[in-house]
């Protein structure tokens, strides 16, 4: 079992808040860890520290056995070609069509000639459902079509490893089902790691591998799906069964 | 006690600010160095600066050139000097009107807009997934914007002397009866080609600074729409303070020993 990423020891603050404390994880390679974690837990700044979006304020973040935590904004550029993340709310560029959207990574990375990005758009369009939405603006889609268009952004290149930031967050069932499909998929297709960011349960049995759920600024349980079902820790339980009664302050 | 920590922190915060405005500057130079510019994206903001601002401009410096011109047209010429209008008018719409009225209003107007397109796409994660996807939002978006106003300003400013030199001609001949080869002779006597050349100097400077503080502002934003609001008005008002300072001591240096 290979190690894709690895937070030693973590910790992070904003101002005179500390959301991470000493918190140390392990992401497997060819896997999908999901985090789960109350909204304001850090889920999301986990992800950034994975890419260099985010330093943290000590400790470190190793990522395919490189460390990262040191690395300038110039260097951490080839790191990031190598890891799609999809946002939250997708965070498409709103003065591009969705279709210069999903291209401009190929634009600007590669060599390759405008039939060949059309091409490829097309094609990594049509692998997460959508399509005909090239000449679309982000502002006349759906929110579930935004997101994909995010999904599509984020492994137009071929990433090792994918980043996914609430993928079915407020939206429908039948959405939530066809996004969780749609990462197993692309997951599989690259042959690489994911690792997503969710508070879906239901979709989270469907796709983890592994769960990591954060509390308190550290992780306090980690395993697969059967092993925090049954984990007896009350914080997990609390949060699975979504109770108001337990060791989580509400 | 209080006020010395709150004096030391002012301090603070100003080397930082300092330090990160520098230290963007020098990020885009160093892709303007190398030629990374975006050429379409360039060509479309100096556009776009352009239609903005010029009706802006024609009118501040037209009306300007006006009352600078009817203020000392009359003075002139109740002590007999009314040859020297034209001279007056041009030498300071040359000097330091055109130069600081088309910056003010481009910093108003353009640097508003830089700041808040920056911090809206802040807010809104565009700038992080630019990051995420391995590309730099100084060299996409600053190098742009910054190339496309160090081109643009100094136009608008060869346009603001023309036309407050123009409005005043117009206003010291109806008003003062002072002919236009007078005013035009005088204005070639007192005003070398220098000093124009100077004037564009300083809106080369100024196009930096309305550029690299709108970025700044705008990388800087945080906290939702509000915190948009604030790095604009931000971005207004320090853009605005340096152009003053330095004007002050870009005529120093060019100007001081003439
Ligand atoms: N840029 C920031 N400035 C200040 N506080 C922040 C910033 N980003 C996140 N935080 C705070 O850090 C905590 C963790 O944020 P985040 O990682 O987004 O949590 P999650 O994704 O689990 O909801 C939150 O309490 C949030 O308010
Ligand atoms: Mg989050």
């Amino acid at each position: 079992m290979d190690i894709y990423a690895h937070l030693d020891d973590v910790c992070v603050r904003y101002g005179e808040k500390i959301v991470m404390q000493n918190l140390t994880l392990d992401v497997v390679e060819g896997a999908i860890t999901c985090i789960i974690g109350l909204s304001g837990a850090g889920k999301s700044t986990i992800l950034r520290l994975l890419n260099g979006l985010k330093k943290p304020d000590s400790g470190r973040v190793i990522v395919k056995g490189q460390d990262i935590t040191e690395m300038r904004e110039r260097d951490l550029i080839e790191l990031r070609r190598s890891i799609g993340f999809a946002f939250q709310f997708s965070a498409l560029f709103d003065s591009l069509t969705i279709g210069e959207n999903v291209a401009l990574p190929l634009r600007e990375h590669t060599k390759m000639s405008d039939a060949e990005i059309r091409k490829l758009v097309s094609a990594t369009l049509d692998s997460v459902g959508l399509a005909h939405v090239e000449e679309r603006y982000p502002s006349e889609l759906s929110g579930g079509m935004v997101k994909r268009a995010g999904f599509a952004r984020a492994v137009v290149t071929g990433p090792q490893a994918v980043l996914y930031d609430e993928p079915t967050t407020g939206l429908d069932p039948i959405i939530t089902h066809v996004l969780t499909d749609t990462i197993v998929k692309l997951r599989r297709r690259l042959n690489g790691t994911a690792v997503v960011v969710s508070h879906d349960l239901e979709s989270i049995y469907m796709m983890a591998d592994y769960i990591a759920m954060l509390f308190e600024g550290a992780i306090v349980a980690y395993g697969t799906v059967e092993e925090i079902r049954r984990s007896p820790n009350p914080i997990v339980q609390q949060f699975l069964q979504g109770s108001e009664v337990g060791p989580i302050p509400i | 006690m209080k006020m010395l920590e709150d004096v030391g922190r002012g301090t603070i915060n100003v080397f930082s600010y300092a330090g990160g405005v520098a230290e963007l500057l020098a990020d885009a130079v160093r892709f303007i160095a190398q030629l990374r510019i975006r050429v379409r994206e360039t060509l479309d903001q100096a556009y776009l600066l352009g239609v903005q601002s010029w009706t802006i401009v024609l009118l501040t410096s037209l009306f300007t050139g006006m009352v600078f011109s009817l203020e000392s047209a009359v003075q002139a010429v109740q002590y007999g000097v009314g040859n020297l209008v034209g001279g007056a008018v041009s030498f300071s719409a040359a000097r330091e009107l055109g130069p600081m009225l088309s910056a003010v209003v481009v910093a108003g107007r353009t640097g508003a807009a830089i700041a808040a397109e920056l911090g809206s796409m802040v807010v809104t994660e565009q700038i992080e997934a630019l990051q995420s996807l391995g590309l730099s939002p100084t060299r996409m978006l600053v190098v742009p914007r910054l190339v496309a106003l160090v081109v643009m300003l100094p136009l608008l400013t060869i346009f603001a002397d023309i036309v407050s030199i123009v409005g005043g001609m117009w206003v010291a001949n109806i008003y003062a009866h002072i002919s236009t080869e007078s005013f035009i002779t005088s204005a070639r006597s007192v005003l070398p080609f220098g000093d124009v050349l100077k004037g564009l100097v300083k809106s080369l400077v100024f196009g930096v600074i309305i550029a690299i503080i709108g970025a700044y502002q705008g990388l800087q934003t945080r906290g939702g729409a509000a915190g948009v609001g604030k790095a604009t008005t931000g971005a207004v008002v320090t853009s605005i303070i340096l152009i003053f300072i330095f004007n002050f001591l870009l005529s120093y240096l060019l100007y001081g020993n003439s």
